[in-house]
């Protein structure tokens, strides 16, 4: 004789869209909930109030909404990067690296060929340099893995700390002034290379080029064969080799493609908002886009969305210790709650739970 | 299903209702305060001072800029507003950007990296002033609302280095080691002129009292790595060396010293809570000066020094309290002796009879104080028999190899 367990789990078969939307918005709204019993009970300030200020801070004046689309495009782009790879299952952890790759390569054009080159041949020898600097930064783990079946996950992690070291290398070598570690906004006062504003925004053209990309990674793995070869290739390889795939190719080909989508994340970083290169350049955006691209489950129209709401919890955040002078853990800690419902959402559009009626026992 | 759910709203309303209750008395206290806190100030117009942070207050470089202006901003009836986090990218001139549009009257930045993106947003907002600390920009770029600060922190770390200096004599004194094993070691960040300056009159301040010393000096490629400072230091005691000190904003360096019980002359502020044993005395830049002279400036409508360079003598430059259990007698007597004549000038830190180059004396040198790609020298620095640091620029310039140091790794 046992007892039945409280409750106990049921895959569901399938569900309609507005259970899992109604299951998403309340895990948004429990969220908020916790964290705001969190916030009282640390700080004693008003949740609602905090969640007001969230709000302001990321979309407060039209300069902050300018900057929160800005982040939200950038963040984007990496996660449109990420997407044909992780769609074949090749778990790219190096975006970070292929970025920083991109945006050292843009830096690089600038400060050797800004001033000498007429501005539009310039931009081309940018964003050529860039495409080609992330392919090559994602192409050699892809070959790796195709050749001799390497850890991916780690080879791309590795891919990183190479990437970030250069940078380190080459902004000592060119720092300005000698010995301090930073080069410094390049081209200050001629503006050599840098993407110009559009109608007074400074961003237009970043957040252009990421809605077109957006458009085109959408079609590329919906609608076209080879976007068809990488659903096979994640589905299966042996299926893939079965029907005639070449899976090496497949491989080598994407990652040839995710590593260019994040150089041109590191142009759009440098020529377009940095105007220099650091280590912090892709700021961690590398792999906050991994959580982006899951979250949408590599839909690159739903990416969109978390992109936004991942952008918008950060600027939130900052304002709230900007206004409360709370530091930036306090507001880590409140993205972290939001994301962990969030995430943690979609175990229950999997699964529904059932609960067994108290006390009464099974019969065998 | 739907009953769980219809009880859990049920509950989330009763604990938004609880929580706004509570905390609207928290509200309307807060906002007598201010009310009264505004009416005490209350000059023609309230100022606001925003503040540009590296990282937060976890940080002793940061919180060392934030103590200082909150005090400020406390003292002059200044609106205080700060942002922190804000790394060295675009998002510094957003964040400037932001402060000037919440009403900033002054805005300052605290970190090097800061500094071109802060110049973006001081060329589109003429109205505002722009402070940043440690940068270079300032003299050549000549913008009327855009200025730059440091302190004559050399002076503090040469006060520091008689602290130094004497603890080493008190050792020889008592047969520890002889006066040829008198060496120091130091963990800097980079090989940058704001680090070669800074250790360079720390070894001269220890000189000055213990003439046979000499110093090792350890760059770790890093302003602030906990790790790498302390494994630098473990590198410089491995090497012999019978002090530490170190340019770096971690409590690496500190804290090998106390497991290692080897004395340590200390950056940013004391440390003698994690490290009673071994910590000497510390120096320090105090920016509440510079904040209040950039307050009184807008408030009076004079413009502000386009570089400004603390002092000893305003208060800039600091010492913390010697540690009387490890300094050696008759410390803190010595250190106010020199600060006198440093504050009267009879004292040059760089004073070209106390050092060589290369077995030379320096008549002359070319520094590189406009700052360009090239690293062109474009001003002579030594003149009346001294160097002139932060004389033609608030950021150090001195950037010469003086005989008894030796860099370890000058790769960095």
């Amino acid at each position: 004789m046992h007892k039945e367990p409280l409750f106990h789990l049921v895959k569901r078969p399938a569900i309609k869209w507005y259970e899992a939307w109604f299951i998403r918005i309340m895990s948004v709204v429990f969220a908020l909930i916790v964290a705001g019993i969190i916030t009282l009970a640390l700080t004693g300030l008003n949740p609602i109030k905090v969640y007001l200020t969230m709000i302001d801070g990321a979309i407060g004046t039209v300069r902050r909404s300018w900057a929160l689309a800005q982040k939200t495009a950038m963040l984007l782009c990496i996660a449109l990067a990420l997407t044909p790879a992780f769609r074949m299952r090749f778990w790219n952890t190096g975006a970070e690296g292929q970025v920083l790759a991109g945006g050292m390569a843009t830096a690089t054009v600038m400060l050797l060929f800004g001033n000498k080159l007429p501005n539009g041949l310039l931009f081309v020898f940018m964003f050529v340099a860039a495409v080609l600097a992330g392919a090559v930064w994602g192409v050699i783990p892809a070959i790796f893995k195709a050749k001799w079946g390497t850890n991916e996950t780690l080879f791309t992690l590795m891919m990183n700390y190479i990437a970030i070291q250069i940078i380190g290398y080459f902004v000592l070598e060119w720092s300005v002034p000698k010995g301090s570690g930073q080069i410094g906004v390049i081209n200050q006062n001629t503006q050599a290379g840098w993407i110009p504003a559009i109608a007074g925004k400074a961003y237009l053209v970043n957040i252009i080029v990421v809605i077109v990309l957006t458009i085109l990674v959408y079609v590329y793995l919906t609608y076209t064969k080879h976007g068809y070869e990488i659903t096979v290739v994640g589905e299966s390889e042996r299926t893939a080799r079965y029907i005639g795939i070449d899976v090496k190719k497949v491989i080598i080909r994407t990652m040839l493609l995710s590593g260019a989508i994040c150089g041109i994340a590191g142009f759009l970083l440098v020529a377009g908002s940095d105007h220099t290169i650091t280590k912090d350049t892709a700021g961690g955006n590398g792999f906050t886009a991994i959580m982006v691209c899951w979250l949408a489950k590599f839909n690159p129209i739903w990416m969109v969305l978390t992109a936004l709401l991942i952008c918008f919890l950060q600027k939130g955040a900052g304002e709230i210790a900007t206004m409360y002078q709370l530091n930036l853990s306090f507001s880590d800690i409140i993205t972290g709650i939001i994301i962990f419902f969030i995430v943690g959402c979609e175990f229950f559009i999997n699964y529904r739970i059932i609960f067994n009626r108290h006390g009464k026992e099974v019969k065998a | 299903m739907k009953k769980i759910l219809s009880v859990l709203l049920a509950a989330t309303m009763v604990l938004s209702l609880a929580a706004c209750g509570s905390s609207s008395t928290t509200a309307t206290t807060a906002a007598a305060t201010q009310a009264q806190a505004a009416t005490e100030a209350a000059p023609a117009k309230q100022l606001t001072m925003g503040f540009i942070y590296l990282h937060d207050e976890n940080s002793t470089y940061d919180r060392n800029f934030m103590e200082a202006a909150k005090a400020a901003c406390e003292a002059k009836g200044v609106t205080y507003i700060e942002k922190v986090g804000i790394p060295e990218t675009n998002e510094c001139y957003e964040a400037a950007a932001d402060l000037v549009d919440r009403g900033a009257d002054i805005v300052f930045a605290d970190s090097f990296g800061h500094e071109s993106f802060l110049l973006q947003a001081a060329k589109e907002f003429p109205e505002v002033e722009f402070a940043h600390a440690t940068g270079t920009m300032a003299h050549t770029e000549k913008l009327a609302n855009f200025h730059n600060a440091f302190a004559a922190i050399y002076d503090g770390r040469y006060l520091a280095g008689i602290a130094a200096g004497m603890k080493l004599n008190e050792m020889i004194e008592a047969g520890t080691i002889t006066a040829d094993q008198a060496k120091m070691g130091y963990v800097g960040a980079f090989t940058y002129a704001e680090v070669i300056s800074g250790y360079t009159s720390f070894y001269l301040g220890a000189k000055s009292v213990c003439p046979t010393v000499t110093m090792d000096v350890q760059f770790t490629g890093s302003w602030y790595d906990e790790a790498l400072e302390k494994e630098a230091a473990q590198t410089l005691l491995g090497r012999n060396c019978v002090l530490i000190s170190q340019h770096a904003d971690s409590m690496g360096a500190p804290t090998a010293c106390e497991e290692a019980g080897v004395p340590n002359v200390s950056y940013n502020g004391s440390t003698i809570s994690a490290c009673p044993n071994t910590f000497i005395v510390s120096s320090r830049i105090n920016w509440q000066p510079y904040f209040e002279y950039l307050i009184d400036c807008k408030m009076n409508g004079t413009a502000v020094d386009t570089d400004y360079t603390g002092s000893l003598a305003d208060g800039s430059v600091v010492l913390t309290e010697v540690n009387e259990k490890v300094a050696a007698a008759g410390t803190q007597a010595a250190i106010d002796a020199a600060a006198a004549k440093i504050n009267s000038g009879e004292l040059h830190v760089f004073d070209t009879t106390t050092f060589t180059v290369e077995g030379k004396a320096l008549d002359s040198y070319m520094a590189d104080v406009d700052t360009d790609e090239a690293y062109t020298p474009d001003t002579e620095a030594v003149a009346n028999g001294y160097f002139h640091e932060s004389e033609y620029r608030s950021a150090p310039y001195f950037n010469v190899s003086v005989d008894g140091i030796t860099t370890l790794n000058a790769m960095f």
